[in-house]
Formats: structure tokens, C-alpha cells, sequence
């Protein structure tokens, strides 16, 4: 039976075919399906939102110990946290297979950078494999698992965003034989990786990629079309975009992208003259491999750049200089936004006020970057917020020159996954940090799913929530207050009074997403148009309920979920908020 | 049946039931029988954003992404957002629009709305060579009592468009209604129906 599945979806159905017994995720786009889909339609499969990507490689490391299959998934930058394990797994091997998506984001829709994960396929020496459709992610999945197992190591898969959302056929399978019977066994020379015992392994790395090298040749995703038309070789997405845009082409697609079945490439070029390209967005990681073999004549990245992911369009653009249409330059964009009833915003409002250097950090919040709030200097990494304040706290102190109050702002997911460390740096080195954490109650960008302190598992168990304020304190800092953030007085009055505090400090603003059901929405307000003078400082809040009709501010009120910051920031008392009826929300 | 593929591009902002729209035209699409690919970024976009969805059909499609000035259908979910792709749509396409105006606060900086205020113009004049329906879904989805299903008012405009011009197409309203009921709440469906019957009703 074939069913229309997105990448990610394929990746969470062959991961069961597959007879995988555990996976582990943070969810990060254009990732997070991969790992909800494991839990919403296939609960043999153990799963777990783990705080960061570190913890679920490592945790998969174990459970791969134990004889399981095991699946972990992250974005590309998901894997520069993983990226510790990742080398030293390459090393140690597996018992159970491990198979790691590796979610890449060419055009960053959702991210902070593009780079390209298959350097680091070339890096741990392991095999990488990128699907080209929803099928071959299915395929390769449960391809992986006997790659991992039969060469002892882990299996990086490869995909970008046009694999990891689009919707393709897939053919599905029945649920494969899983070992789930315990097989470890203690092994010093395998599983400790001392440098006696790492000396040797590093040996056998280097073997096993010389075999992996042999498999690649014949691997089944990795296959030749014929045509009249110039000779391509490519991977991944880009193969459906040289297929649609060059339909003549003779193809070579290769199917596992590391280590590169040379002597079919080298064929490839040879029965073409030399006269070879290399489609491949980003770097030039087949093609500069590929020059290095002596094939000086292929090229690809000279037309189609390092920038961005490709399209049909820039293909033919690139190859044979064809314009196409482009969208009229003159519009205004329609940026995302915080919601309607977002508890970021007023958190953001006040700290413009005050004019403070606002360390930021990964999430929905971000956007608290953008017009009208502006009101972030940084936004760097997941943790980043913390330990930048940090270190300009540092220098501050040094510098003794005047400077507008500095703090931090995390999410409560983002502070569990990486913002608890440097809170440590700054309780131990007595820096005047002072951390706002937005909790929000869940992980929202991603798709609001659960974290530590939600108080549920991706299982949908019950668990204990991890206690922010609880957290903090343990950790030495003195003080730590809950703040609402729809308060806007008392939000300044405790950034005042943070600001004067010596020593690190946290507040947090605790109150629900506005799109999880936990959020109590309330009677939509209203403007007095009589009143309103349109000196539009609620429509500064960028609320996107808020708009200008006829010269006056203009509350939608099928947008609007009554939480009153409008109302509290307009100085003509033109808000209200309308009756509440009887049961009407 | 010969390869030629027909895209469809759905165009709007987060938050008007895109990913649903495109979910039901694919269920019909697959159930005739047909290759099909979709195409959205999810993330970012949904908070208020445009968003796009792409969907591809015929014997056998390639890219899930439809080529600028290729798309055989545009489904505006809104104007400014309906015009801004405007240029992916082909000479002689059938431009489907939804009369409507989305606002956001953003858009207004000191005193002015960046929102062109003369979108029906430009639409009539880049769309000159498409085939162009109006239809003020979201009036239609009010009067029906539920605001939210405008979107599906939209499909069925575009299902009665497709069912006149797709040759390739041997489907019937009954196929659109069991997608339907299988992808809404069921205290939802009945409402959902006869948005869906307004929509289809229009594509005369």
C-alpha cells in the first residue's frame, strides 16, 4: 500500500519496519515530525524528548549497548552538540545499529546557519546516506541499520528541509524482526576509549571506511539514468530538481554520499569525456572530492554557487542562462510575528523601555528581535544568552564605563537544553548576570512540544516538572523571582530592582504559550474610537491583532485573546475590554 | 495517461488553514490515482507569516517544488499574499482569489499602511493572461456561523475548478466529502460540508 508521507514521516515508519526499539530527539526544525510521528503512531518504538542532542546520542549509545536498534534525529545544528559522542561513537562502534538523521537547513527557514553536515560524515569517518524522496528516507533508514551493524558504526542519514516536509508515495512494509533480548557484553578494548584501547580503534576506523568505500559501489540508492543530454552527477534533493530541469541528462545519483563509490564515479567520467557537472547545494563536498582524484575537468559549484538551496529555476539559471519570473520587489513582507496574546511581549516592551543590552537566545522569542519591539542585541546559540552575558558582565566590571543595564533572555526549554551551565560560570565567578527565563510552559517554535518542566513525556506519561525557581536556587543564586509578564508595572519594577543587584539574578516570567490549551484566553478589548488618538503605542507592541482602520487603532477580535497589554500601555484610556459573556470563550 | 504535470499553489498567512486545504486535495489527488508531491516549510512561517504549499500531480512528478511561472492553479488565501505570487502562476493559468485583507500591525509605520491599497489593480493587471475568480470566502464562512472555514470554502472552489478543467480528473464531489470527513473533527464535518458546497457551488 502506498501512502503520501512527508520525509520525516518515512523516516519514523522505516524506523519501525526497521524493528527499531528506542529513539531519542530534541526536537529542532525541520526535524521534530520525525520524532513525534515515532510516538504518535508506532508506541513499540521507546521514545524521548531527551533536554538536548548531546543526552539523546549518548542515550542512544547506551541503549544500542543493551542490543537494541536505535534511531536519534536533530537539525543540523543539533549535531554540533552531539558532535562530542558523535566522534568518540565513531571509534567505540555499535552493538544494537545507530542510525542519526541529521535534519539540514539549506536557506535557514528556521535556523541560524547553513552548514553542511556531510563534512562531518568525512570528519567522524563514518558512512553518510541521502534519500532523494519520502521512499528512499523510508529505505534508507532500514538500509542504515544493517550498514551500522554489519560495519560497526553509526550511520549518518542525511536530509534537508525539502525531504524532511515535502510529501512523496511511499510503499509501506510490515514491521521487521527487532533483537530485543539483552545482548551486552563487557568489552575493555571496544567500549573504554582510553588511548591504549583508542590507539587501535582509530586503526580499525580507518579499515572500516576502505570497506565501507567497497559497499558504496553497490549500494541500491546510488544508480545511473540514461539520457542524451550532458552528464550530471548528483544527490539528494537536487537529483529531482536536475531531473525536472535537464529531463535529457545521463545521471549518475548517488545514494550514500560518504564514502564516495569512487570507481563508479570515475567510470561515470570517463565514459563522459570528463565532460561531467556536479549538482550539489552548499559546499562543494562530492565535488572537491572528486577534483582531488585527478578530475580537474568537473565542475558545478563555479554556476551554482555556495548559497542556499537550489531550485529548478536556478539550475536552468546556472546551465543555461534561462530567467524566470520573480516576485514584485515592492511589497512589504509579511515577517512571522509573536502571536496574539504572546507572554513574550510585554517582557520585550518593557526591556526596550529601559533601553538594556539583551542578550537573546533560540526560540519563538527571537522574534522579539524584530519591528517594532527590537529589543535584542544577540542571538547566537542554544545556552548563548547566559554565557554572553557572562562574558561582557566580565569586562564591564573592568571597564567601569557607564552602560545601559544588560540581561539575558532564555526559554525555559532552551535553559534546560544548554542555559544551566553557564548560570553555574556565573555563580561560581561572581558575575552580575541576570537572567530572565521565559518560560513559557513548553518547547513553542518547534511546535509547542513537551519539555523537563512541562510535566509530560513525548509518551504522554505523566512526569515531574522540573522546578525552575527550585533549579536556580540550588545552584547558588540568591536572587530569583516569578514574575507575571502580562504585568507590565511590576515586570519594570523587578528589572529595576534586578539591575541593582550584585551578584547573578533570575527572573522568571512564568505564563502559558497562547496557543497551548493551559492558555486561558479571556473577552477580546476594544477601541474607543472616540478616545484614541493613534498615537499607536499599542500598535508598538506588534501585536498582530492590532491594526489601523480609518486613522484609529483596530482590535480584531476574532484575533484577540484578551490579555490587556494594549489597554495597559495606552495613556488615553481608549482600550477596554469588551463584557465577557456567559460561556462565550 | 501522459506525463504532464499540474501544480497547484496555495498562497496565504499562517494561521488560515493552508496545511489543512492542501491535505484534502492531496487525499483526492492520491485516491485517483495519481504521483503526487507537497511541499511547505513549517516552523517560523506559522507564526503570522506567508505561507505557501505546493502541490504537484500527474503520471510521474520530479520536483516537489513548482517552478516560478509554472503553476497551473494559484489559490490566493489572501490578497497581498495572493499577489505576491502572482508571478509563479503561468500565462493563461486560473487565479482563484480570496477577497480579503489581512493587516498585520507591522505594517503600519508612523501613521501609514504599508498594505497597498490598490491590490485589486495590480491582481486584474499581472493577471491579465490567468483565468481569475473572486470570491469573498471569508464572508461566506461568516455567514455560515464559523469564520474558520473559509479555507475549505477555498477548496471547493478549486476542487469545482479542477473537476471542470482536468481532463486527467475522473472525480466527483463524493470523493472531496469522504477526504473531508476523514480529516475533520466530526462535529466540524457538517459545517465543513457546506462551506465546501458554497466554494464548489461558485465555480460555475
Amino acid at each position: 500500500m502506498k501512502e503520501l508521507l512527508s520525509g520525516n514521516e518515512a523516516i519514523a515508519r522505516g524506523a519501525y519496519e526497521a524493528g527499531v526499539e528506542a529513539a531519542f530527539a530534541y526536537p529542532g526544525t525541520p526535524s521534530t515530525e520525525i520524532m513525534e510521528n515515532v510516538a504518535r503512531h508506532y508506541p513499540e518504538i521507546y521514545s524521548e524528548w531527551t533536554p538536548n542532542e548531546k543526552v539523546s546520542l549518548e542515550s542512544a549509545i547506551g541503549s544500542s549497548l543493551s542490543g537494541a536498534r536505535t534511531l536519534v534525529a536533530m537539525k543540523h545544528v543539533g549535531l554540533n552538540v552531539a558532535a562530542d559522542p558523535l566522534f568518540s561513537l565513531s571509534y567505540m562502534g555499535v552493538n544494537g545499529g545507530v542510525v542519526i538523521i541529521t535534519a539540514d537547513e539549506p536557506s535557514m527557514f528556521s535556523s541560524q546557519n547553513e552548514q553542511d553536515n556531510r563534512w562531518y560524515g568525512i570528519s567522524a569517518k563514518i558512512p553518510v546516506l541521502e534519500p532523494s524522496d519520502s521512499q528512499e528516507a523510508r529505505d534508507m533508514v532500514i538500509e542504515g541499520f544493517k550498514i551500522s551493524e554489519a560495519y560497526d558504526t553509526p550511520v549518518l542519514l542525511r536530509i534537508t528541509t525539502r525531504i524532511a516536509h515535502c510529501k512523496t508515495l511511499v510503499e509501506l512494509g510490515e514491521r521487521g524482526q527487532c533483537g530485543s533480548s539483552f545482548t551486552y557484553k563487557k568489552d575493555f578494548r571496544k567500549n573504554i576509549l582510553m588511548p591504549m584501547n583508542a590507539r587501535l580503534k582509530h586503526q580499525a576506523v580507518e579499515k572500516r571506511l576502505e570497506l565501507l568505500a567497497e559497499a558504496s559501489e553497490t549500494f541500491p540508492a546510488t544508480f545511473e539514468i540514461q539520457g542524451e543530454g550532458e552528464a550530471i552527477i548528483t544527490a539528494g534533493i537536487d537529483f529531482q530538481y536536475v531531473r525536472e530541469a535537464f529531463p535529457e541528462a545521463r545521471v549518475l545519483k548517488i545514494g550514500m554520499s560518504h564514502p564516495l563509490p569512487r570507481k563508479r564515479i570515475s567510470a561515470f567520467i570517463e565514459a563522459n569525456q570528463g565532460k561531467v557537472r556536479v549538482v550539489e547545494c552548499l559546499d562543494p563536498v562530492m565535488e572537491t572530492q572528486i577534483k582531488s582524484w585527478g578530475y580537474n575537468s568537473v565542475t558545478g559549484k563555479d554556476k551554482t554557487g555556495l548559497l542556499y538551496e537550489l531550485s529548478v529555476e536556478r539550475l536552468r539559471k546556472a546551465f543555461q542562462d534561462q530567467d524566470f519570473p520573480q516576485a514584485p520587489p515592492e511589497l512589504p513582507p509579511r515577517p512571522p510575528v509573536l502571536c496574539a496574546g504572546c507572554p513574550h511581549r510585554g517582557i520585550y516592551y518593557i526591556l526596550r523601555k529601559k533601553k538594556a543590552i539583551v542578550h537573546g537566545d533560540i526560540g519563538c522569542y527571537t522574534l522579539g528581535a524584530l519591528p517594532p519591539l527590537e529589543s535584542m542585541d544577540t542571538c547566537v546559540d542554544m545556552g548563548a544568552s547566559i554565557s554572553m552575558a557572562n562574558g561582557m558582565n566580565a569586562m564591564l566590571a573592568r571597564q567601569q564605563a557607564e552602560h545601559p543595564p544588560v540581561f539575558a533572555t532564555i526559554g525555559d526549554s532552551t535553559f534546560l537544553h544548554s542555559g544551566i551551565t553557564p548560570l553555574i560560570d556565573a555563580v561560581y565567578n561572581r558575575l552580575h548576570t541576570h537572567v530572565l527565563i521565559l518560560d513559557n510552559r513548553v518547547t513553542a517554535m518547534t511546535g509547542h512540544q513537551p519539555n523537563p518542566s512541562t510535566g509530560i513525556s513525548i509518551r504522554g506519561e505523566k512526569s515531574p516538572q522540573i522546578d525552575l525557581e527550585t533549579l536556580c536556587r540550588a545552584l547558588g543564586v540568591k536572587d530569583v523571582d516569578v514574575v507575571s509578564p502580562y504585568d507590565l508595572d511590576q515586570v519594570d519594577a523587578l528589572l529595576e530592582k534586578h539591575t541593582q543587584i550584585k551578584g547573578p539574578s533570575v527572573i522568571i516570567s512564568k505564563a502559558p504559550c497562547a496557543l497551548i490549551p493551559l492558555y486561558e484566553r479571556s473577552a477580546p478589548y476594544s477601541v474607543d474610537t472616540e478616545k484614541c488618538t493613534f498615537c499607536r503605542a499599542c500598535i508598538r507592541t506588534g501585536c498582530p491583532a492590532l491594526s489601523a482602520v480609518d486613522q484609529k487603532s483596530h482590535i480584531d477580535p476574532n484575533q484577540c485573546t484578551g490579555c490587556g497589554l494594549c489597554a495597559q500601555v495606552c495613556k488615553f484610556d481608549a482600550i477596554h475590554q469588551v463584557e465577557q459573556q456567559e460561556g462565550s470563550r | 495517461m501522459e506525463n504532464r504535470v499540474t501544480s497547484i499553489l496555495l498562497s496565504g498567512v499562517g494561521g488560515q488553514g493552508i496545511i489543512l486545504a492542501s491535505e484534502l486535495i492531496c487525499d483526492v489527488l492520491v485516491s485517483c490515482g495519481f504521483d503526487v508531491k507537497k511541499n511547505e516549510i513549517h516552523g517560523m512561517s506559522q507564526r503570522g507569516g506567508s505561507v505557501t504549499s505546493h502541490i504537484r500531480f500527474g503520471e510521474k512528478v520530479a520536483s516537489p517544488v513548482i517552478p516560478a511561472g509554472e503553476a497551473d492553479y494559484l489559490l490566493g488565501f489572501e490578497k497581498l499574499e495572493g499577489y505576491r505570487y502572482l508571478y509563479m502562476l503561468k500565462e493563461g493559468g486560473v487565479l482563484l482569489m480570496n477577497d480579503y485583507e489581512l493587516i498585520p500591525s507591522s505594517m503600519v509605520v508612523k501613521k501609514v499602511s504599508l498594505y497597498p491599497a490598490d491590490l485589486s489593480d495590480r491582481i486584474a493587471a499581472a493577471g491579465a493572461g490567468a483565468e481569475t475568480t473572486w470570491i469573498a470566502a471569508q464572508e461566506i464562512a461568516e455567514k455560515l456561523g464559523n469564520p474558520r472555514t473559509a479555507n475549505i470554502v477555498l477548496v471547493g472552489l478549486l476542487a469545482g475548478r479542477l473537476q471542470k478543467i482536468q481532463k486527467n480528473l475522473s472525480t466527483d464531489q463524493a470523493a472531496w466529502i469522504s477526504a473531508l470527513e476523514a480529516r475533520v473533527k466530526p462535529r466540524y464535518v457538517e459545517i465543513n460540508k457546506k462551506a465546501f458546497a458554497e466554494g464548489w457551488n461558485r465555480s460555475e
